[in-house]
C-alpha cells in the first residue's frame, strides 16, 4: 500500500501500481488512450497528464504522464490542476486534427472510448481549416472492418495483436501523422484473437463486421450476461438482442476466466443463432416429411406417445444445459438417461472428472493459467480447441523472463520497458502434439507423435520426476531427452501446469498428463492440471450422469426402449452414420428438440425449436469444473422455447408428478441442487430470480433504449407490456436498476461519462482484478488437500507405422471443428475445406500429391477427399479436419487404407 | 592552439590508413589503456569533465559509470556510435569519419573495454557513403592488425564492431530510437528508466555515444584529464568542433577551444557574413536549438553559456539568418522537416507538428490568420520538454518558438500582407 495525495486529498493506493490505475481505482475520471490494463503502459497517447508536484512546498509542478509514474508512497499530484486539465483537452485537440468526425455513420459512435474522452477533456471545437490526412482501408476479412481515417495513433491495436496475442499480420507503417495500421497487403487477419480489435480499438476503426450486416447501437441493444458455447472453456459473454434477433456478442469480464478477450470462435460465432438452420416451428413427420405442426398440436401428440410409456429414454447433450439434461433426465427417469456424449467422448471425460475430483492436482482457472511459469501441453493443439488458453499460455511464457525484469526494478506495468528488456527471451512451454500447432512459435521445445508415443512421451517426464512413477521401455533417446529436460524445467517452477484433452482420443494421454501432475505434486510443487473438454457442458453433463451412446443403442436394440427423446444433440457427429441410421430407424417414436434442423432432427417424427444460448437460461459447466448462469438476452419468437421449458410441458404431458411444482428455472435449479448432490453448488452461480436490487430487477437494455413506443407501431400504436421474466432477476427492459448489479447479471458494462467497454474499470474491485462483488460461477471440483493416489501405470507400446494402412488422427480447426458456430457465415468462410493430410514421405509413398483424391475406407464407407501435405505429421499418420469432414462419428484413432484415384 | 580531432586531417581529405595513422601516433592511446583497468579508464573519463558532443551535453564518463560490471553484468554488453548525424546544420561527424576512420575506431575500443562490452557497432547515416567505405576499410584493416577482435593486441580483450547503415530518419540519431532501429524495429524510443546503460541493445547493458565523443576519448586516456581541461577556455573541457553554415563568407568546421565564442567563430572563422548581407540571428547548435540574436554574439559556445542565454549549444554547428531571407520561411522549413521526421508516437509531436507546418506553410502562402500565432505558441508549449516521449518535438520547436520571440514581426507582416514579404 502506498499513501498519495490527489488535489490535495489523500488517498491508500495498492503497491506497484502507476498514477493512472491507481486513480482510476479510486474512482477518477482520467482520461486516457494507449494504456490498457491487460497491455500496461507506454506513454504514447500523452492524453493522461497530471501535475506532480514535488513536496508541499512545490507550488509549480511539473506534467507528469499518469500512465508512466508509480504511485509511490507520499507521491503528490493534481489532475484538476489547470494546465494538466488544459493539456490533456490539448491532446484531444491534437487527435482530432485529422479525424473525419463521423460518429453519426461510425460503427463505435455511443459506445466510443474517444468521444468519452473528448467529452471529458472538454474539447469541442476544431481550430485547424487545412485537409485533414486520408487512408486507404483494407478488407480484412470477414470478421473485422477497417476504417483507418478514425485512426488517433494511440498503438493499442498493434501491440495488442503482436505483442500480446503474438499475431504477426498487422502492423504499424509510416510515422508522423500518418502511421498507417494495417496489414502489408489486404487480407484475412491470421490471428485467432483478432476479434478483440474491436474492443481493443477505442476509436470506430476496428469493427465488428459481422455486427455491421445488421447494426445497432450499444444504447439500442437488449443485453444479457451469457456463457460462450462454443468450447469447453466457458468464457463471458454479453448476448445483444434488437427487434428480436441476436446482434452480436461483446467479451464480459471475468477476472477469473477471460478477463479482457474472448477468441474469434466465440465473438463471432453467434450467427448460427440467426442462421437458415433454425428451426423456428414445432414440426412433425406427415406424409414421411417433417411439416409444421401447431404447437397444441404437438403437445397432444406427445399426450399420445408419453404417458405410461414404459420405453422412453432420453438422450442428453453436452453442450445443452444443466437443467434442460436434468428435466430430461427427470422426464425419463435417471437410467433410463443417457449423456449424450460418444462412448470415447464419455470414456474420456469420465476419465477426466476423476482425475480432477481425486486429484493429483487442482484444475487452475484461465487466469491461473496466465500466470503459470511452466508448461506442458500434452496432445491438445489448445489455439484450435479451447482457444482462450493459447491467449493465457502467450502470457504465461513471460512469466519466469518478467522475475528478471523485477530485479532491473521495472514495473510490470511499464510494458515496452519490459519486453525490451525481455526481448524474445521466453520460460518453458513445451508442446507434444500430433501436427504442428498455433503456439509452437512460443514454444521452448515441441514433440510431433503419434497419440501413444504423446503418452509415451508423458509418462516418460513423469517418471523422471518420480521414479516410482512407471518407467517407459523402449523410448527413444531424443524422447528421452527431452522428457528429462522437460522434467527439469517444470521441476524448477514456481507454479507448474499440466495441459491435457481428449483431442488426441487417447485415455492413456491423459493418464500420462496426471502423472505428470502427480509426480510433481508429491514433490510439494503447487501444480495445476488442465484438461480441455469437447464441448460447453461436457463436464456438466457428466456430473450429471447417464450412460453413453452405446448403452442407448442396445436399449432400443434389445427392446428395452422404443421411445427416444433426443435433446440438443445430433447423434451423427458422435456415433457412425450406420449405427445412428439403425437406431433412429428401429425406434417407433423419436422425438427430438433442437435449435438447428441437424441430420438427427430430419430423422426425428417430432421436431420442437429450442432456445439457442442467447434465447434461454441455464447452467453450464466448463472444463475448470466452474458452474456459470447464462440469461436470455430475449424472448425467443415463433414456437421457441427453452428446452427445459418444452421438457417441462413434456412432463406435464407424461403425467409425471414432477412438473407440478416446476414452472420457473429456479425451480428447476433447486430440484437439480437437490438431486445431484456434485451439482448443488449451482444454486450459487447467480442469485435467484427473486433477487432485487433497490427494489427492482436488472434492467436488460440501457437508459438510453430508444424506440421502444415505436417499435410495433405499425402493427399497433399502444405498446405492449414488456414480458415478464419469471426465470430471473432480470427484466426485458430499460426499467430497473441500471448501475452495479451482482457481476453474474451484469448485462453491460456502462458508467456515466464512460459508455465504450473502457467503463469496465467502474466495475472492478481493482483495475484488472475481480469484479466488485466477486468474479461470476462457482467452482465445483476442488480435489482433495493432498492427493495420495497413485501413478497410472498402462503405458502404451510405441506407435508403429503399418505398412500400408494409415492411422486417422483429427486435426481441429478454432474455424470449423465446432459443431455450431460452423453454422456462422463468417465462420464458415474461414473453415479449411475437407482435406486428408499426410507428411511428405508418406504421399510420396502414395504417389500423391497436394490435391490429389485420396478414398478413406471405414466401417465400410468410402470417403473421397482431397490430399493436403503437412511435413509436420509423423510418418504413419493421417490427419483429417475435425468437424469439416464428418469422420469423427467412426470413433477412436481408426486405421485405414488410403488408397489414390 | 592545439588541434586534436583534427591533428592528422590530411590536404584533401583523405584517410591515413592504419600503417599511417599508427605513425602519427595512433593507436597509443589504445595501447595504453589496454594496460588499465576498464575501471581506471571510467575514472579518467570522468576526472577529464568531458560531456557528450551528441547534443545532450551528458558527462560521459558518469554515464559509462551506471553501466553494470562484474562477474554478475549481463552480457554480451554494446557500445554503440551515434553517427547518425541528421541533425539539420550538422556535419561535423562527417568530417571526423571521412577523414579520420581510425581515430574513431580508436576511442570506440577504448570506450568499450572501460565499458567491458563485448560487440560495437556504429550506426552510421545511410547517406553517409563516403564515410561508410573508409569506416569499412579501416575496420577490415584494425582486425587485421589485432587492435579489433579475440585477443586485441594480447591483452585478452575481446571486441567485435560492426558498421550498420541506418534506414534514414532523424528518429534513429535519438539514443533509444537508435537501439530499436538496430533491432530491426520501427526507430520509436524507448522508456527511460531503464536507461541503456542497464537494458539497452536486445535488453543488454549499452552505451550510446555520440562521434566526436568518441573521437576524444583515447587522446584523453593517453594525455590525461588535466591536459583535457587545458584545451578549452570554459568549464566544459576539451576541444569543440564548431561549424557555420547560412550565407557566411566562409562556411566550414573548425576545431576551437571549448568556449570560444559565438562572435569569434561567425567573424573570425566563418569570415562573416557575404557581401552587402547582415546578420539577423542563429541557431547555434544545429536545426533543434533556439534562435539566438546580436545581442548574444559575445556568449561563449560552451554548454551552460548557452543555455544560459535561452539556446542550448547542441552540435555546436550554427545555421545563420540572414536579413534577406524570411525567416518564416526558414522555420517553415524546419518545421517540414521535423513533422516529416516525428516518429509518430507522442500525440503532442505528430499532431502538433503537423500542425505547426501546414499554418507556417499557410502563412508563406498567404492564407495565415493573426490566431495562427497563438496557435503555434499554443503548439510550442504543448510539445514542451515532459509533454512529449523524446527529445525530438521539444527540439523541434525550439526554433520556432524562439523565431515567434525575436522575428514576430515577421510573422504579423505575412498575416498583414497576407503573402511572404520575400518573395
Ligand atoms: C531526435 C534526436 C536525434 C538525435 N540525433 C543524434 C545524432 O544524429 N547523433 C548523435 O550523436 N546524437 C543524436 N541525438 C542525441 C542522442 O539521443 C544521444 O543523446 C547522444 O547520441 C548521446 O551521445 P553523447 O553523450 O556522446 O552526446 C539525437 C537526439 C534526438 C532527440
Ligand atoms: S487503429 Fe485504433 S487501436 Fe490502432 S492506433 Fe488507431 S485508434 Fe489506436
Ligand atoms: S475460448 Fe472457447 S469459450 Fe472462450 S470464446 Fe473461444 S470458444 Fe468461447
Ligand atoms: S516526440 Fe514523440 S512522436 Fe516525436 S519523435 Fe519523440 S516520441 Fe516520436
Ligand atoms: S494513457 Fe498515458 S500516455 Fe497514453
Amino acid at each position: 500500500m502506498a499513501k498519495i495525495w490527489v488535489d490535495d486529498k489523500w488517498y491508500e493506493v495498492g503497491a506497484d501500481q502507476s498514477l493512472l490505475e491507481a486513480c482510476l481505482e479510486l474512482g477518477f475520471d482520467l482520461p486516457y488512450f494507449c494504456w490498457h490494463p491487460a497491455l500496461g503502459s507506454v506513454g504514447a497517447c500523452r492524453q493522461c497528464a497530471v501535475k506532480q508536484y514535488r513536496d508541499e512546498k512545490d507550488t509549480r509542478g511539473r506534467l507528469v504522464m499518469s500512465c508512466m509514474t508509480p504511485a509511490s508512497e507520499g507521491a503528490r499530484i493534481s489532475i484538476k490542476d489547470a494546465d494538466a486539465a488544459s493539456f490533456r483537452a490539448g491532446v484531444v485537440e491534437g487527435l482530432m486534427q485529422n479525424h473525419p468526425h463521423d460518429c453519426p455513420v461510425c460503427d463505435e459512435g455511443g459506445e466510443c472510448h474517444l468521444q468519452d474522452m473528448t467529452v471529458m477533456t472538454g474539447h469541442n471545437y476544431r481550430q485547424t481549416t487545412y485537409p485533414k490526412r486520408t487512408f486507404r482501408n483494407q478488407n480484412l476479412g470477414p470478421l473485422i472492418n477497417h476504417e483507418m481515417n478514425r485512426c488517433i495513433q494511440c498503438y493499442r491495436c498493434v501491440r495488442y495483436y503482436r505483442e500480446y496475442a503474438g499475431g504477426r499480420d498487422l502492423d504499424a507503417f509510416a510515422s508522423r501523422n500518418q502511421v498507417f495500421f494495417g496489414r502489408h497487403q489486404e487480407g484475412t487477419l491470421q490471428n485467432e484473437f483478432a476479434g478483440n480489435l474491436v474492443e481493443i480499438c477505442p476509436t470506430g476503426v476496428f469493427t465488428d463486421k459481422t455486427l455491421k450486416k445488421h447494426y445497432t447501437r450499444k444504447w439500442d441493444l437488449q443485453m444479457a450476461p451469457s456463457v460462450c458455447v462454443h468450447c469447453g472453456l466457458g468464457c463471458n459473454t454479453t448476448a445483444a438482442e434488437r427487434y428480436g434477433s441476436l446482434r452480436r456478442i461483446l467479451n464480459r469480464y471475468n477476472g477469473h476466466v477471460n478477463g479482457y478477450f474472448l477468441c474469434d470462435r466465440g465473438r463471432f460465432g453467434y450467427e448460427f443463432v440467426r442462421g437458415e438452420q433454425r428451426i423456428k416451428q414445432t414440426l412433425a413427420r406427415q406424409d414421411g416429411k417433417l411439416k409444421p405442426l401447431p404447437k397444441a398440436k404437438a403437445i397432444e401428440q406427445l399426450g399420445r406417445v408419453l404417458p405410461g410409456n414404459q420405453k422412453v429414454i432420453g438422450i442428453g447433450s453436452p453442450r445443452a444445459s444443466l437443467e434442460a439434461n436434468f428435466a430430461l433426465r427427470t422426464l425419463v427417469g435417471p437410467e433410463r438417461f443417457f449423456s449424450g456424449m460418444s462412448d470415447q467422448g464419455s470414456h474420456l471425460v469420465s476419465l477426466m472428472e476423476e482425475i480432477l475430483r481425486q486429484g493429483p492436482a487442482r484444475t487452475p482457472s484461465l487466469s491461473e493459467i496466465e500466470i503459470s511459469d511452466a508448461v506442458l501441453v500434452l496432445g491438445e493443439d489448445v489455439t484450435n480447441v479451447a482457444p482462450r488458453i493459447a491467449l493465457a499460455l502467450r502470457q504465461s511464457v513471460r512469466q519466469q523472463p518478467m522475475e528478471f525484469t523485477d530485479k532491473l526494478k521495472i514495473p510490470r506495468w511499464l510494458d515496452h520497458a519490459v519486453r525490451e528488456a525481455i526481448q524474445d527471451v521466453k520460460g518453458p512451454l513445451f508442446i507434444a502434439a500430433p501436427s504442428a500447432t498455433r503456439l509452437d512459435d512460443a514454444a521452448t521445445a515441441t514433440y510431433r507423435a503419434a497419440p501413444d508415443d504423446l503418452a509415451r512421451l508423458g509418462f516418460a517426464i513423469a517418471h523422471a520426476l518420480d521414479p516410482q512413477a512407471p518407467d517407459v521401455p523402449d523410448l527413444a533417446a531424443g524422447a528421452r531427452s527431452l522428457a528429462e529436460q522437460i522434467a527439469a524445467a517444470l521441476k524448477s517452477a514456481k507454479r507448474p501446469l499440466v495441459i491435457s484433452g481428449p483431442s488426441s482420443s487417447s485415455a492413456a494421454v491423459i493418464e500420462a498428463a496426471a502423472n505428470v501432475a502427480r509426480g510433481l505434486a508429491k514433490a510439494g510443487q503447487a501444480v495445476g492440471l488442465a484438461f480441455t473438454m469437447p464441448e460447453a457442458n461436457s463436464l456438466g453433463a457428466n456430473l450429471m450422469g447417464g450412460g453413453d451412446l452405446s448403452a442407448a443403442f442396445k436399449a432400443v436394440e434389445e427392446g428395452r426402449a422404443d421411445t427416444v427423446i433426443i435433446l440438443e444433440n445430433d447423434l451423427y457427429l458422435k456415433a457412425p452414420a450406420a449405427a445412428v441410421d439403425r437406431f433412429l430407424d428401429a425406434a417407433r417414436h423419436v422425438i427430438a428438440i433442437d435449435y438447428l434442423s441437424t441430420p438427427t432432427v430430419a430423422k426425428s417424427e417430432l421436431a420442437l425449436p429450442a432456445g439457442a444460448f442467447a434465447e434461454s437460461d441455464g447452467t453450464l459447466v466448463s472444463s475448470e469444473g466452474r458452474a456459470q448462469r447464462f440469461f436470455q438476452a430475449y424472448i425467443p419468437k415463433d414456437d421457441i422455447q427453452q428446452s427445459w421449458r418444452w421438457l417441462i410441458e413434456m412432463m406435464r404431458a407424461a403425467g409425471r408428478s414432477e412438473a407440478e411444482s416446476w414452472s420457473t428455472l429456479d425451480d428447476v435449479i433447486a430440484a437439480l441442487a437437490q438431486g445431484i448432490s456434485a451439482l448443488a453448488k449451482i444454486t450459487e452461480a447467480a442469485p435467484s430470480a427473486k433477487f432485487r436490487k433497490l427494489g427492482e430487477k436488472i434492467a436488460r437494455a440501457p437508459n438510453r433504449y430508444s424506440g421502444r413506443t415505436s417499435m410495433l407501431a405499425n402493427i399497433n400504436v399502444s405498446e405492449p407490456k414488456p414480458p415478464d421474466d419469471p426465470d430471473s432477476a432480470l427484466a426485458f427492459s430499460m426499467e430497473g436498476y441500471q448501475e452495479h448489479p451482482p457481476p453474474s447479471l451484469t448485462p453491460f458494462f456502462w458508467a456515466p461519462g464512460w459508455n465504450s467497454i473502457q467503463s469496465l474499470n467502474k466495475f472492478q474491485s481493482e483495475i484488472k482484478g475481480p469484479l466488485r462483488g466477486g468474479d461470476p460461477g462457482v467452482r465445483l471440483i476442488e480435489p482433495p488437500e493432498t492427493a495420495n493416489g497413485s501413478f497410472f501405470s498402462s503405458v502404451p507400446k510405441p506407435f508403429a507405422a503399418r505398412p500400408e494402412e494409415w492411422l486417422l488422427v483429427p486435426l481441429y480447426h478454432i474455424f470449423g471443428s465446432e459443431e455450431l458456430s460452423r453454422q456462422a457465415p463468417a465462420v464458415a468462410e474461414l473453415a479449411p475445406k475437407p482435406y486428408l493430410a499426410v507428411n511428405s514421405e508418406d504421399a510420396a509413398h502414395l504417389q500423391v500429391q497436394a490435391g490429389d483424391q485420396i478414398e478413406v475406407n471405414l466401417a465400410g464407407t468410402a470417403h473421397r477427399l482431397p490430399v493436403a501435405i503437412h511435413p509436420d505429421l509423423p510418418k504413419g499418420i493421417a490427419g483429417f479436419p475435425a468437424g469439416v469432414v464428418s469422420l469423427e462419428g467412426t470413433g477412436l484413432l481408426a486405421w485405414s487404407k488410403l488408397s489414390r484415384l | 592552439m592545439e588541434k586534436v580531432l583534427t591533428k592528422d586531417l590530411q590536404p584533401g581529405g583523405m584517410p591515413l590508413d592504419l600503417k599511417g595513422y599508427e605513425k602519427a601516433g595512433g593507436y597509443q592511446g589504445l595501447r595504453k589503456a589496454l594496460k588499465m583497468t576498464p575501471k581506471e579508464v571510467v575514472e579518467v573519463i570522468k576526472n577529464s569533465g568531458l560531456r557528450g558532443r551528441g547534443g545532450a551535453g551528458f558527462p560521459t564518463g558518469m554515464k559509462w559509470s551506471f553501466v553494470p560490471t562484474g562477474k554478475d553484468a549481463p552480457h554480451p554488453k554494446y557500445l554503440c556510435a551515434n553517427a547518425d548525424e541528421m541533425e539539420p546544420g550538422t556535419f561535423k561527424d562527417r568530417l571526423l569519419m571521412e577523414s579520420t576512420p581510425h581515430q574513431l575506431i580508436e576511442g570506440m575500443i577504448v570506450a568499450a573495454y572501460a565499458i567491458e562490452a563485448d560487440v560495437a557497432y556504429i550506426f552510421l547515416r545511410g547517406e553517409y557513403i563516403v564515410a561508410a567505405e573508409r569506416l569499412r576499410k579501416a575496420l577490415a584493416e584494425a582486425y587485421e592488425n589485432n587492435c579489433l577482435g579475440k585477443n586485441i593486441l594480447g591483452s585478452g580483450y575481446n571486441l567485435d564492431m560492426h558498421l550498420h547503415l541506418s534506414g534514414g530518419r532523424y528518429m534513429c540519431g535519438e539514443e533509444t530510437g537508435l537501439l530499436n532501429a538496430l533491432e530491426g524495429k520501427r526507430a520509436n524510443p524507448r522508456t527511460k528508466p531503464p536507461f541503456p546503460q542497464t537494458s539497452g541493445l536486445f535488453g543488454k547493458p549499452t552505451i550510446v555515444q555520440n562521434v566526436e565523443t568518441l573521437c576524444n576519448i583515447h587522446h584523453i586516456v593517453n594525455n590525461g584529464p588535466d591536459w583535457f581541461k587545458g584545451l578549452s577556455k570554459s568549464d566544459d573541457g576539451g576541444t569543440k568542433i564548431y561549424g557555420a553554415s547560412g550565407k557566411v563568407k566562409r562556411p566550414g568546421l573548425w576545431e576551437l577551444p571549448m568556449g570560444t565564442t559565438i562572435r569569434e567563430i561567425l567573424e573570425e572563422h566563418a569570415g562573416g557574413m557575404k557581401e552587402g548581407l547582415k546578420f539577423r540571428g542563429l541557431l547555434p547548435g544545429g536545426a533543434s536549438t533556439d534562435f539566438l540574436v546580436e545581442e548574444h554574439l559575445d556568449v561563449k559556445m560552451d554548454f551552460n553559456e548557452v543555455q544560459k542565454a535561452g539556446s542550448r549549444m547542441g552540435t555546436g554547428t550554427m545555421v545563420v539568418l540572414d536579413d534577406r531571407t524570411c525567416p518564416v520561411g526558414m522555420v517553415h522549413n524546419l518545421e517540414h522537416f521535423f513533422a516529416q521526421e516525428s516518429c509518430g508516437w507522442c500525440t503532442p509531436c505528430w499532431s502538433g507538428l503537423s500542425w505547426a507546418e501546414k499554418m507556417l506553410k499557410g502563412l508563406e502562402e498567404g492564407q495565415g490568420q493573426e490566431s495562427d500565432l497563438d496557435r503555434l505558441a499554443f503548439v510550442c508549449r504543448f510539445a514542451a520538454p515532459g509533454n512529449t516521449f523524446c527529445a525530438l518535438a521539444p527540439g523541434a520547436v525550439e526554433p520556432l518558438q524562439s523565431a515567434l520571440k525575436y522575428f514576430r514581426e515577421d510573422f504579423e507582416r505575412h498575416v498583414r500582407e497576407k503573402r511572404c514579404p520575400w518573395r
